[in-house]
């Protein structure tokens, strides 16, 4: 089975002349499917430009980036679609929960399987079934003003399960909750990766949850080095 | 796919609906700026409508006698009677005046006619026509004057005996009809002092008080103080009748002008009125460029207030147009509720201007298409704000 993500040689600089930012200088990570990893680093040592490459929203400058085994960059965007690819293959989990506010949370869910085409009813049905296997199945209809940081964390994890995509990026996700909630929120991520088999990574300088992975990339001055991590329990 | 547009506004319904009154309450503004327009351009046409002529014969050289002052002698109309195509002629004079009703002063348009001929006002919505010589009088109901009541003009009392509707100068003071010789002697007679003073003179020229003429001098003063002229002769002409021919004929042989219907509409609407039209065409664009600069801004703000949503959209895989169609689709929205609230604002309030407003169906139509273009002008700069958030950043620094 091939890796869900393998980086190798990823560069990314801002920027041209003076003003060049070498915000990523070699960038080399695989991430197994089912697999949950850190991302740390210092501020300003890339991590986030690590993500947007990974995203598909902003472009490397150079290096190779494959999803399962299929190159999606290699020097080069190698897909057309971008949008798509990150429609149907990336959720993305921030460090605010970025919930649409005038969508109630059902729809906020749905909204994903709606944008790829499935229908307004089944899309509706995939939602409910994310938010209950998420534990917010009893907040569906509410508006996301209604609910509690923690809530919203998780309805925003549901929304970046909810197309199944093979790998998921997480920005910093617990960094606004308390270390209990935190923990939560780390042993709902690493349930969904065994259960739907997604490869997820956490990009974090949350002391409270770095213990619990089992591998753990470095990053700094845009270098990653690996590192086993102590995989406790969350 | 759901409604993201319709969510949002439901989801601010109170800020997004009083923004649409707002926008509304302006569109109304504007819908009866056309309106006050249509109305001073029917108020004409129903002027030359009324009086039932197909001819208005004037004092040579003159756009009279609505857009400037015409005098016709009044044994014209003999005359005129006898050009082949004329079936009937009717004098009738006009004068601008005030009336004194109960303490308050209400501005008229007398005008003089005689019953049964051209002039006479078409259609009464009470009463009944003149039918005495003298000092009876058919009001316009906007005068405020009752069926029975007595009204004093100058020196007489009249008795109001009929009411009319939308008879109204194109100053739009309404119209008070009296029989012709009364309202000559409104128009001509000059008050007991200067009848004296007058009377004096005249016996004072030798020339008119010959001692081996008797009768003379009186004769002379008859004419000072009784009026002859008259300020439009109106002409119905017989049927089948040519009337570019019968009017290029009393102007080459009776030294007259005369005006067709079609003329006097183009002297009413192009000439008289033409000025207040530019001037309320000129407040229709500045309300027009003012709405648009209103929806453009609060589109503009709404759309800044979601930068951070459109950006976790596009992350998500929304398209641009899904986005695009998200703002348009408000603009619309917002102007939709603006036409409705302006529409009926408009018809509310149109009954207290003091002049006519109508309110066309068709001006109403063209309206709401410059609203909806209007709104979809204005999210451009919206939509171009939107196209340009950069999905990265819903990706933290
Ligand atoms: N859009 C950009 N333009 C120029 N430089 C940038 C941009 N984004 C990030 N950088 C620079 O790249 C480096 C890495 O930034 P970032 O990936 O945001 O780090 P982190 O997320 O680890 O704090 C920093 O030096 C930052 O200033
Ligand atoms: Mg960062």
């Amino acid at each position: 089975m091939p890796a869900a993500i393998e980086i190798s040689g990823l560069t990314k600089r801002y920027g041209v002349g003076d003003a060049a930012v070498d915000a990523l200088k070699g960038v080399d990570m695989i991430v197994q499917p089912g697999e949950v990893v850190g991302l740390i680093g210092p501020s300003g040592s890339g991590k986030s430009t690590l993500l947007k490459c990974l995203g598909a929203v902003i472009e490397p400058s150079a290096g190779r980036m494959a999803l399962a085994g299929e190159a999606i960059y290699d020097n080069g965007w190698q897909v057309a679609d971008l949008r798509a690819l990150r429609r149907d293959r990336i959720g993305f989990v921030f460090q605010a929960p970025y919930l649409i506010p005038f969508l109630d949370v059902t729809d906020n869910v749905a909204l994903l399987p709606m944008l790829a085409g499935v229908s307004n009813a089944s899309a509706r049905e995939r939602a409910r079934a994310m938010l209950t296997a998420l534990d917010v199945g009893h907040r569906a209809r509410a508006p996301v003003a209604q609910l509690s940081g923690g809530e919203q964390q998780r309805v925003a994890i549901a929304r970046a399960l909810v197309n199944q995509p093979p790998i998921i990026l997480a920005d910093e996700p617990t960094a606004p909750l308390d270390s209990e909630r935190a923990l939560a929120v780390v042993r709902i991520l690493n349930e969904m990766a065994q259960r739907f088999a997604t490869a997820i990574i956490v990009v974090t300088h949350d002391e409270k949850i770095i213990p619990t992975f089992r591998r753990i990339y470095h990053i700094r001055d845009g270098r990653t080095y690996e590192e086993a991590g102590e995989g406790r329990a969350a | 796919m759901i409604n993201l547009a319709g969510r949002d506004i439901l989801n601010g319904w109170g800020k997004f609906l009083f923004t649409g009154i707002g926008l509304g309450l302006l569109i109304g503004v504007t819908l009866s700026m056309a309106g006050i327009y249509r109305g001073l351009v029917d108020d004409g046409r129903v002027l030359l409508s009324n009086g039932g002529a197909d001819l208005w014969v004037v004092q040579r050289d003159t756009l009279g006698p609505y857009a400037e002052p015409s005098n016709v002698r009044d044994d014209a109309y003999r005359a005129l009677l006898g050009v082949k195509g004329v079936a009937e002629a009717g004098n009738v004079t006009y004068l601008t005046m005030q009336i004194e009703d109960q303490g308050k002063d209400v501005r008229v348009m007398l005008v003089g006619f005689q019953p049964g001929h051209p002039g006479e006002p078409g259609y009464l919505v009470a009463g009944r026509p003149i039918t005495r010589s003298h000092y009876e009088a058919i009001a316009d109901i906007k005068t405020g004057f009752r069926l029975g009541q007595r009204i004093r003009i100058r020196r007489h009392e009249y008795t109001v005996v009929g009411l009319t509707r939308r008879m109204v100068s194109s100053a739009g003071d309404p119209m008070v009809f009296v029989p012709l010789r009364d309202a000559q002697e409104v128009q001509f007679l000059k008050d007991n002092d200067a009848l004296v003073n007058e009377r004096a003179r005249t016996a004072a020229n030798p020339a008119f008080n010959r001692p081996g003429v008797p009768g003379l001098l009186e004769a002379v003063q008859a004419s000072q103080a009784s009026s002859r002229t008259v300020n439009v002769v109106m002409l119905r002409l017989a049927p089948h009748a040519d009337e570019a021919l019968v009017a290029s004929e009393i102007r080459r042989w009776k030294h007259l002008e005369a005006y067709t219907r079609a003329d006097m509409d183009d002297i009413l609407v192009a000439k008289l009125i033409a000025t207040s039209a530019k001037q309320i065409f000129m407040f229709l664009v500045i309300l027009a460029i003012v709405s648009a600069a209103i929806v453009a801004f609060i589109i503009y703000t709404m759309t800044l207030n979601k930068v951070r949503e459109i950006a976790v959209l596009k992350l998500i895989g929304a398209r641009n147009r899904t986005i695009a169609a998200m703002i348009l689709q408000q603009a619309l929205g917002l102007g939709a509720i603006g036409f409705i609230v302006g529409r009926t604002a408009a018809t509310l309030w149109a009954p207290i201007f003091p002049k006519y407003v109508l309110l066309l169906p068709g001006d109403a139509v063209r309206g709401a298409l410059l609203v909806l273009a209007i709104c979809a002008l204005a999210s451009v700069v919206a939509i171009r704000a939107a196209l340009r958030v950069d999905p990265a950043t819903a990706i933290g620094g």
